[in-house]
């Protein structure tokens, strides 16, 4: 660790913050200041800081459009455009040098996991991992959980289930049923570790891919389809599962998830609000203004993003220079990357998250580090942007096989218990492939319900003008059948 | 009366920014769930002191100095009201609502719909708007048709003292969000407001002065200039009456349409420029509704397919009294 990074232990000390490892890491990078001198300011004057780097050049260069101001650099610009695979062997060795020493050196070996998929040139961001992707479990100083089998075999089971769920859609949207599917092949262990972390009267919301945190939310799995199958917008009563409805307007739902937080606060209750956006999302004003929102009124909230490396075609990089967690630093609280992957730490943060917001202590930034499996969308082909080796890469860290093989190898859930989870499985699927082909189309006049909540004397109008539109043809029909 | 303005208990002249202020005070007494938010909302009391005294009589927790950004204030008051709360949130002018305008369109405008009618988004928006202030850029527009458009927003001006109190009531009651749009020239104006009469429903026009030989139609601001045309007019012999819209969104076609099959002629009066503008709708309505009656085209007068003006040239931009007449002069030569 770095001089820094000791100052920053103390200020994490004072914070009284759950995420001390992550806060240390963050004054770390950020002390580094290469990345001021690689963002295109290169005629800096040598020493010169980000915030003494004067204004003018700064403006310069902030106002041209991305392509061309990161021109100055062109080996960063152009390293970070290829695929991560190459990039990061490419550049690693050029950009690392002016970084300060990768805390990697002191860390546990166990605790710690290098993953690739980061800007290149950023030291190794620590990762909170339980879990190994061999399975093997791991400890860390600052996060834990201590959980009975029951408990281990349940997240199995959630994950399990929500994966066959999620196959199960993406199978219907190729049959027709769906005209579209959002899968999170591969975010399962991030969204059940997080769900499970949560009380029942904690709210979440999500983005309108969080189908694992609806599970754990008790929401009826079927109830998410309606939106993919056309038949509304989303539809169900947030306040029966206290989970918010789908957004698709990325990042809108992190201010909602805020100022829900704000009117906890309000009412004194102790309960704890979740956002849920990704890598994508977290350039998105609407996140930075939820952060600074979050910030200032001390609102009870954990920002969780699940970093699944690519927002449609594009990958984390060209969302940001530093690691996504690192962000909240700057915001005034604690941020922290998990290996999302790994449904005990995923556990094991969000409940120290959520316990900082319980007690008043304020939000929080969790970073899980993941990788979405699948398309973007089934209407997505991610064979034009990346590569079968990243893929495969992460397919190795699995996050339901690297459960199975601990229960197994920690005697913990025996063949009955796998065997009657596949039957779960069987029977999940037959549920849901019988809810979509039985769903009804709404109603035509279900056009002008719920526009408003008090009514609207146009929609009244336009409402009985379709409708008499609409009784002519059946006026005809019978003629023509007469 | 403490300056501040405290809940008129017996009728009483106040100035438009006064009658809002006090409306707030009397909303934030009533329901402890309403809240009051916004840029410099709490101890300045707002740049036009809307506000004045609301944060220091009802507290920093319910009266919101909010983080200057736009679109965290409106999707921060979304969230308050998924809540349970009822947020009344100033946007401090009129050009500064853009980047809000993803939270109230995508967000604000749909949720309800979204959820099927399971939940309400009962915000209402303040925007001070329109021109006449001799302000800089951003400072003097009426963006009022980009929200009227969009299904799920009602859209609201009030034109005097009277109006304002109870319309800031009726929009905070209202289970639906709502864009109150202010006529920010007009907070000065004093007008009568009687705390225990019987308001007319938000959403309802109100002829403002009778007339016989042609429909003026305006809202906001724009009412006082054509009561002024209308009595400028009178002396001329031509009798106009006014119909004070007071909502962009519903519309009451119905009064409009009362009053035109009576006068035949009808010219509509906004600041906003008159391209796809409210009056272009109500033309194309009321051309619909009384084809027949009409002795004349409908005319508008408006702001023009421009930016709006520095201020040094709004005097002439802005519709006044003669541009009003001049349209009246043309409809009645039909």
């Amino acid at each position: 660790m770095t001089v820094e990074s000791t100052a920053a232990r103390s200020d994490a000390r004072r914070s009284g913050t759950g995420g001390k490892r992550a806060t240390q890491a963050a004054t770390g990078r950020s002390a580094g200041n290469g990345k001021a001198a690689g963002n295109g300011t290169a005629e800096v004057p040598e020493g010169a800081t980000a915030s003494g780097t004067p204004r003018k050049a700064a403006a310069k260069t902030s106002r041209k459009p991305p392509a061309k101001s990161t021109g100055s650099t062109k080996s960063a610009g152009k390293t970070t455009r290829k695929a991560p695979a190459k990039s990061a062997a490419k550049g690693s060795a050029k950009a690392k040098a002016p970084a300060k020493a990768p805390a990697e050196a002191k860390a546990p070996a166990k605790a710690r996991t290098r993953v690739s998929g980061d800007a290149p040139g950023q030291p190794e961001p620590e990762l909170v991992q339980l879990l190994t992707p061999e399975g093997e479990r791991v400890t860390h100083p600052d996060y834990d959980v201590d959980l009975s089998a029951e408990e281990i075999q349940g997240l199995y089971r959630d994950m399990v289930l929500t994966r066959r769920f999620d196959a199960e859609a993406t199978a219907l949207q190729r049959q027709g049923e769906l005209g579209l599917w959002a899968s999170l092949l591969g975010q399962e262990a991030a969204q059940i570790g997080s769900g499970r972390a949560l009380r029942p009267d904690d709210y979440v919301f999500p983005t309108y891919r969080e189908h694992g945190v609806a599970w754990c939310r008790d929401v009826d799995p079927t109830m998410l389809l309606g939106m993919f199958r056309g038949v509304n917008n989303g539809g169900w009563d947030p306040n029966t599962n206290n989970f918010h409805l789908y957004t698709i307007v990325i990042g809108s739902q992190v201010l909602h998830a805020t100022g829900y937080a704000m009117g906890v606060a309000k009412d004194g209750a102790d309960s704890a609000v979740i956002a849920y956006f990704g890598d994508g999302a977290s350039s998105q004003g609407d996140v930075a203004e939820a952060f600074t929102f979050s910030a200032v009124y001390n609102a009870p909230v954990v920002f969780f993003c699940q970093n699944n490396q690519w927002a449609i075609s594009e990958p984390t990089e060209r969302q940001s220079r530093v690691p996504i967690y690192q962000r909240a630093q700057g915001f005034g609280f604690p941020g922290v990357r998990v290996d999302g992957n790994d449904v005990l730490a995923c556990l094991a943060v969000t409940k120290a998250a959520v316990e900082r917001a319980r007690t008043g202590e304020g939000p929080m930034l969790i970073e899980a580090f993941t990788y979405r499996m699948g398309a973007h969308t089934t209407s997505d082909d991610p064979t034009r942007y990346r590569s079968d080796e990243e893929r495969t890469a992460w397919e190795a860290k699995d996050p339901i096989q690297r459960l199975r093989v601990y229960l197994e190898s920690a005697g913990l859930a025996d063949d009955a218990f796998f065997a009657g989870v596949e039957e779960e499985s069987e029977a999940m699927g037959r549920h849901v492939r019988e809810a979509i082909r039985t769903m009804p189309d709404p109603d035509t006049m279900a056009i002008f319900e719920n526009a408003y909540a008090d009514g609207h004397a146009l929609v009244d109008e336009e409402r009985a003008q379709f409708a008499s539109y609409l009784a002519s043809f059946a006026d005809s029909d019978s003629q023509e059948g007469r | 009366m403490a300056a501040t303005g405290t809940a008129p208990a017996a009728a009483q002249k106040l100035p438009v920014a006064k009658a809002i202020n006090s409306s707030l005070r009397t909303a934030l007494e009533n329901d402890p769930k309403v809240l009051v938010m916004g840029e410099d909302v709490g101890k300045l009391g707002g740049v036009f002191r809307v506000t004045d005294g609301l944060q220091k009589d009802f507290g920093e927790d319910r009266v919101i100095d909010t983080p200057l950004a736009e679109s965290g204030i409106v999707g921060t008051a979304i969230g308050l009201a998924l809540r349970g709360y009822r947020p009344v949130v100033e946007i401090q002018f009129d050009g500064f609502v853009f980047p809000a305008y993803d939270q109230i369109v995508t967000q604000l405008a749909k949720m309800h719909a979204r959820a099927l009618g399971k939940i309400k988004l009962p915000v209402v928006i303040r925007i001070p708007y329109g021109g006449g202030i001799g302000a800089v850029e951003h400072h003097s527009e009426s963006p009022e048709a980009l929200f009227a458009h969009v299904a799920g927003l009602k859209c609201v001006s009030p034109s005097n003292a009277s109006d304002a109190y109870w319309m800031m009531q009726q929009a905070i009651e209202s289970d639906d969000p709502v864009i109150f749009f202010e006529p920010k020239r007009r907070y000065w104006d004093k007008g009568e407001v009687d705390p225990s009469a019987i308001p007319a429903p938000l959403h309802s026009a109100q002829v403002a002065r009778q007339g016989s030989a042609v429909t003026v139609a305006a809202y906001g601001p724009m009412v006082k200039v054509c009561l002024e045309a209308a009595a400028a007019a009178e002396e001329e012999g031509n009798s106009l009456e006014v119909v004070d819209l007071r909502s962009m969104s519903p519309i009451d076609f119905d009064t409009v349409q009362r009053s035109v099959e009576k006068t035949g002629r009808l010219v509509l009066v906004h600041e906003a420029p008159v391209f796809l503008g409210t009056g272009a709708e109500i033309a194309a309505r009321i051309t619909e509704r009384c084809f027949y009656h009409l002795e004349a085209p409908v005319l508008r007068v408006g702001g023009f397919h421009a930016p709006y003006p520095p201020a040094r040239l709004e005097d002439e931009y802005l519709p006044n009294l003669d541009r009003v007449l001049d349209a009246v002069d043309r409809a009645l030569a039909y």
